[in-house]
């Protein structure tokens, strides 16, 4: 397996007229050929923020990237003028998001919208564009797709729309798909077609996808590997099967225990208490520490790394750094700062 | 879409009734007496009287109005009091000049202002965009009729390159059609350059760039037409502002249009002929915006008439 | 009861959450540079309207058949008029009648049309069909339009120009007042208001007008530089200010024949309408930007 996209220590944040709010603080990881890998994490981890960084769509945001490498095919994207950058956009790495919706432009028809990055990528003439986007959007599954290419999104289901999204992502043969959240926005029977959709894709095409979202269902569904985001840093990563089984970071642990289970009975469903800290005002140590069940004096106090152990899982934790186990606790609320 | 468009010139009846009841009690609430006006200071009372009974001014209101709205169907507005020419002859000698002037105006206005509001939303908060911006609210705040005069000092005293009244050639269209513009242009560049800004925050702004589309086909190919929408409603609010300021702008130009023939007719007391002028600016207004509300429905999908 | 208790706190947490916020409206205006000058010079502007007749350099109204026409100098830095009169000094004096007129007719405007709105918007029904029929027909004329039908009955005259003006605001604050009440009128606490018994009248004003009193001040400052056009337009036209008064519009109307020979009689009152015009426009925009953020760009 070769490293089709390796993230290093990128650094992205948000600056406004008078202070700057650093989103995604330090991370790295990299996506092998031909694999589905999860990043997972609560709203406001950075996740989304480091899939745009990826495809440098912060335009039009107040976003920077401020420093690390995105190596695609050992280039460095960063380094890239925007020319260049726009060349492998929807061509060799493509992305999907959130709201198919709002997504789609809503005064332009379907086709024209499939048909402007074939024409654009692959340089086929109008016609022969025509045709492969009808055949793309039959092979994503769309009834009718020829009168389809005719109408509005709004015309469409929700599913459908991201149905469309797909076909247009895929429209150029990708090697590295971004799916942002691609099911969120929709309804639970959608949302497996689509994930279902998504590994065929993989299945035929061995299409490598990275795939951003706050739902361990999807994860578990779908991804060979887990990334855990917690505020702007990877807090673990390891083999989906394994991190289930055995999560190593109290974060990870907590996200598991708040999944609802099937043909569990549960009293009431588990949710890990207190807040995401504010990215403007992040507590020293750990990140975590203040929610943390495990929480220990050194937690507070500096910020564990993110090692790797000799069974290959990574996880940014005390418990496992050695010295501090078994710590003696502290009072959660008072070690919060506010 | 004929169907809707029926339908819709159906529901402006009972409001084109309306207005022009309106204009004609207007008109009726007028001090002065248009019979004795008529007939000229050296009339007897029983002339005056005779005139009244002629012209069915002795009549009720609303008798009056009756015989008015059937006279409107079958194409007869009624007789100027100055010159006694029909009230169709005189808009037929005007309403062209007017209406040439008003599309020149609002069209350079157009093209200005889009293209000017596209800039200074691309180049948001970077020079473009404040030049934009000072164009913007300059163009809204300056008083066409000044405009048109300082620009007659400019360009026809001190220059001679353009007349400072008069049609004969296309030359006397230039300095009114800029003078009536400059508002609408400002209007126009300021809405485009909001709408265009929002439409790229939207969502299918960051799609089309995931596509790796360029700059240029974003902002042309998938920005501007969303936006066009709300500029579009702008442009048809502001054809009020542009009837409006046509008056101004004529007069000052010497412009052998409606809007001063307006005015020459009320500085007369010309009754019928401010009476007409007044339904047919209310109309000009009601029709411009019919069309845009059609327009708009071409331009946003979400409309879809049946 | 618990009711009562509701209304009450609820009261009282909005009228704390706009004070807290009058200090953070205020710094982010001051950050509105242009706006923020803008605002001298509307003072200024103030300043002369007040002081005006105290502070001319000539007296406006003496005739100096020796310096008739004269251009600009340092002497008569607008120049003279026909008459020789100093045109700096009756600019200072006409700008009340100029800015009076625009600030009249639109409060006059804005008052009239709130009233309408509120009713229209509080009590609906026939009453709020009647009411937005009647904006609906005036809306069917052109503002100008408008105006100068209203002057032609009414006759020229500085006052017939505040009523004409006033009369073609009037449906628009009208439409406005009516979706803000509309909107005031959904929120739970008036429902609740109502359910203890409050006179209506009491309810439109105790709660829902002071609710809009923000979008109205937006909507005025951004409507009096319209109106002060309006006006001078109307002065222009010959139907608004006699022609021998010092109001800008007739200022202009009065020299239109010396273009080419005293181009400045032209320049300086367009002037000082344009910038006054400017200005306020300018302030409206910050203060719009600050106090109805949500139309923002």
């Amino acid at each position: 397996m070769t490293g089709l996209l390796e993230v290093n220590n990128l650094k992205t944040a948000f600056i406004s007229d008078d202070k700057t709010t650093q989103v995604v603080r330090g991370v790295s990881f990299a996506v092998n050929k031909g694999e589905i890998v999860g990043i997972v994490g609560e709203s406001g981890c950075g996740k989304s923020v480091t899939s745009l960084s990826i495809m440098r769509l912060l335009k039009g945001t107040s976003g920077t990237i401020q420093d690390g490498e995105v190596r695609f095919h050992d280039q460095n994207l960063l380094d890239l003028s925007e020319q260049k950058m726009r060349k492998i956009r929807g061509n060799s790495m493509s992305m999907i998001f959130q709201d198919p919706m709002t997504s789609l432009n809503p005064v332009l028809k379907i086709g024209r919208q499939l048909m402007q990055g074939i024409m654009l990528h692959l340089k086929y003439p109008k016609e022969k564009a025509r045709k492969y986007a009808v055949s793309m959007l039959e092979s994503v599954g769309i009834p009718r797709a020829e009168s389809i290419m005719n109408e509005y999104p709004h015309q469409l289901s929700g599913g459908m729309n991201q149905r469309v999204m797909i076909a247009m992502a895929m429209s150029c043969n990708p090697e590295l798909l971004i799916a942002d959240e691609p099911t969120t926005a929709l309804d639970v029977t959608i949302q497996a077609q689509i994930l279902e959709l998504m590994k065929e894709l993989r299945e035929k095409q061995n299409t490598t996808i990275l795939m951003i979202t706050h739902d361990l269902g999807v994860v578990s569904e779908v991804c060979d590997r887990v990334i855990v985001m917690y505020a702007g840093r990877v807090v673990e990563e390891g083999k989906t099967a394994e991190v289930f089984e055995n999560p190593k970071h109290p974060y990870t642990e907590g996200l598991i225990k708040s999944m609802p289970k099937i043909g569990q009975k549960q009293s009431r469903l588990y949710a890990i208490p207190g807040q995401v800290p504010d990215p403007a005002n992040m507590p020293k140590g750990c990140k975590f520490a203040a929610r943390c069940p495990h929480v220990m004096d050194i937690c507070t106090e500096k910020e564990p790394d993110l090692i790797k152990d000799e069974e290959g899982r990574k996880h940014r934790c005390w418990l496992y750094q050695g010295e501090y186990e078994g710590g003696e606790k502290v009072d959660v609320k008072s070690s919060t700062g506010n | 879409m004929g169907r809707y468009i029926i339908k819709r010139i159906i529901g402006l009846i009972p409001l084109l009734l309306a207005v022009s009841f309106l204009i004609f009690i207007f008109i009726h609430l007028i001090p002065g007496d248009p019979a004795r006006l008529m007939a000229g200071k050296d009339a007897t009372n029983d002339e005056v009287e005779a005139l009244r009974t002629y012209l069915g001014l002795d009549k009720p209101i609303l008798e009056q109005y009756f015989i008015y709205m059937k006279e409107l169907f079958q194409g007869d507005l009624g007789h100027s009091l100055r010159s006694n020419a029909p009230v169709t002859q005189l808009f037929g000698e005007r309403f062209l000049p007017s209406l040439q002037l008003s599309i020149l105006s609002i069209g350079w206005a157009m093209l200005i202002g889009i293209l000017l509001g596209v800039i200074s939303a691309v180049f948001r908060g970077r020079w473009p965009d404040y030049f934009g911006t000072i164009t913007a609210i300059s163009g809204i705040s300056v008083p066409n009729f000044w405009l048109g005069l300082v620009m007659i000092q400019l360009f026809a005293v001190q220059f001679n390159i353009f007349p400072a009244g008069g049609i004969e050639t296309w030359k006397g269209y230039v300095l009114p059609s800029f003078a009536l513009g400059a508002g609408i242009m400002a209007m126009i560049t300021r809405f485009t350059r909001s709408s265009l800004v929002q439409t790229l925050q939207e969502d299918f702004i960051r799609t089309a760039r995931s596509r790796g589309l360029g700059e240029r086909a974003i902002i042309f190919g998938h920005a501007l037409k969303k936006s066009m929408i709300t500029v579009l409603t702008i442009a048809g609010l502001q054809f009020g502002f542009l009837l409006g300021g046509s008056i101004v702008v004529e007069t000052v130009f010497s412009f052998p249009g409606m809007g001063r023939l307006l005015i020459d007719s009320i500085q007369f007391r010309d009754y019928p002929v401010v009476q007409s002028l007044l339904l047919i600016f209310s109309l000009e207004f009601i029709l411009v915006n019919l069309i845009v509300d059609i327009l708009y429905g071409f331009f946003n999908p979400k409309i879809r008439y049946n | 009861m618990s009711e009562t208790q509701i209304t009450t706190d609820q009261t009282q947490f909005v009228e704390t959450k706009q004070d807290s916020n009058f200090k953070r409206l205020l710094r982010s205006f001051k950050k509105n540079k242009l706006a923020l000058y803008s605002l001298y010079v509307i003072i200024l502007l103030l300043l002369i309207v007040i002081f005006g007749p105290w502070i001319t350099p000539y007296d406006p109204q003496e005739a100096n058949y020796d310096s008739i026409l004269e251009a600009p100098s340092w002497q008569h830095l607008a120049g003279t008029d026909e008459f020789g009169k100093d045109v700096l000094s009756r600019l200072i004096v006409g700008a009340r009648l100029s800015l009076g007129v625009g600030v009249s007719a639109v409060l006059l405007g804005a008052v009239a049309g709130t009233i309408l709105g509120l009713i229209s918007g509080f009590f609906g029904k026939w009453v709020d069909r009647v009411i937005m029929r009647i904006c609906d027909i005036l809306f069917a004329f052109p503002d100008l339009v408008l105006a100068i039908a209203m002057v032609a009955i009414l006759g020229p005259g500085m006052k017939n120009v505040i009523i004409a003006i006033a009369f073609f605001s009037t449906p628009s604050f009208a439409r406005i007042v009516r979706g803000e009440t509309l909107e005031i009128k959904e929120r739970l606490f008036i429902e609740a208001e109502r359910s203890i018994g409050a006179k209506k009248s009491r309810i439109i004003l105790r709660h829902v007008f002071p609710q809009t009193i923000s979008t109205i001040i937006v909507y005025i400052t951004m409507n009096i530089g319209g109106a002060i056009i309006s006006a001078a337009s109307l002065s222009f036209l010959g139907l608004g200010a006699s022609p021998s008064s010092p109001e800008w519009g007739a200022m202009l109307s009065a020299s239109r024949d010396y273009i080419g020979h005293a181009f400045h009689l032209i320049f300086f009152p367009g002037l000082a309408v344009f910038i006054t015009v400017l200005v306020l426009n300018l302030f409206g925009d910050g203060l719009r930007d600050v106090l109805d953020p949500k139309t923002r760009d």
